[in-house]
């Protein structure tokens, strides 16, 4: 298949799982927030679970059945992969959403905050990768 | 019951989240680092995975927050804040950072657990170190 029309594909899948989340659980599929609270304790610890379970499922299926190329794996330092994601990780939390959660589903929602949040991590995304370039 | 209803719908849309992304080609830090290459050797196909999953959730969302209660839970819980606060700018800013360093946001890397890695391990880590910090600020 083509890799524009995978991209189509796989981005309609990922707008269904944010569907499906909103319709049924009336929760935002934003995966920082629910890898976080995942580890909290609190009565909604287990569909969160059972969320990371799942999204484990897809990808190995879509490898092992639908024969998506493994890609490679970064060859950074540990160091670098560290710090990499130390910064995800910070800044996710601070800033209250990560690629799904606000790229997604708060555009999603035409959430301003949102639009600002997403427009910023490209900024900053794209910078990062313009002047990694000279490292 | 409701705990069966909501984790059963968890489940469901973890596997078409996680078929999504490595679908669509967002688990390849290659391909995520030259989307990001703007002003090098640009590669604009995961354009399209935003574009397409935008084209789902923008119409339905509409839709669903029209309703007064989601279908397997007691209520909706969205974020109610719209201030355009510091926390937000700076957050954002240091999350666009360290994903262009590696090519992993929190989704891509936790899907990438498949592929027996240490290295995934090792920025999962970290990422969680990150949160819990932030989560004291």
């Amino acid at each position: 298949m083509n890799e524009y029309l995978m991209a189509v594909v796989g981005g309609i899948l990922i707008g269904l799982s944010a569907l499906i989340l909103l319709l049924f659980n009336g929760r935002i599929a934003g995966i920082s927030g629910i890898a976080w609270r995942s580890w909290q304790s609190s009565v909604e610890q287990k569909w969160q679970w059972l969320f990371i379970i799942g999204l484990l499922l897809g990808t190995w299926l879509a490898h092992s059945q639908l024969n998506i190329t493994v890609p490679q794996l970064p060859d950074n330092n540990v160091g670098w992969i560290v710090l990499a994601g130390f910064l995800v990780g910070f800044g996710a939390k601070l800033g209250s959403g990560c690629t799904s959660g606000h790229g997604i589903c708060g555009i999603g929602r035409l959430s301003k905050r949102s639009f600002i949040a997403t427009s910023i991590f490209m900024s900053t995304g794209i910078l990062s990768v313009f002047l990694s370039h000279f490292i | 019951m409701l705990q069966f209803k909501t984790s059963i719908v968890g489940l469901s849309s973890g596997v078409l989240f996680g078929l999504g992304l490595a679908v669509s080609g967002m688990t390849d830090t290659q391909k995520v680092k030259g989307f990001l290459d703007v002003f090098g050797n640009w590669d604009i196909t995961l354009a399209f995975v935003m574009a397409s999953a935008l084209l789902i959730t923008i119409p339905s969302f509409y839709f669903i927050q029209k309703r007064k209660a989601p279908l397997c839970n007691l209520e909706f819980s969205v974020p109610k804040n719209n201030k355009t606060d510091n926390k937000l700018i700076f957050g954002a800013a240091l999350f666009g950072i360290g994903w262009g360093m590696v090519g992993w946001c929190p989704g891509p890397a936790i899907a990438s657990l498949v592929y027996l890695d240490l290295t995934v391990v090792y920025f999962l880590l970290a990422m969680f170190v990150g949160m819990a910090i932030a989560n004291k600020v």
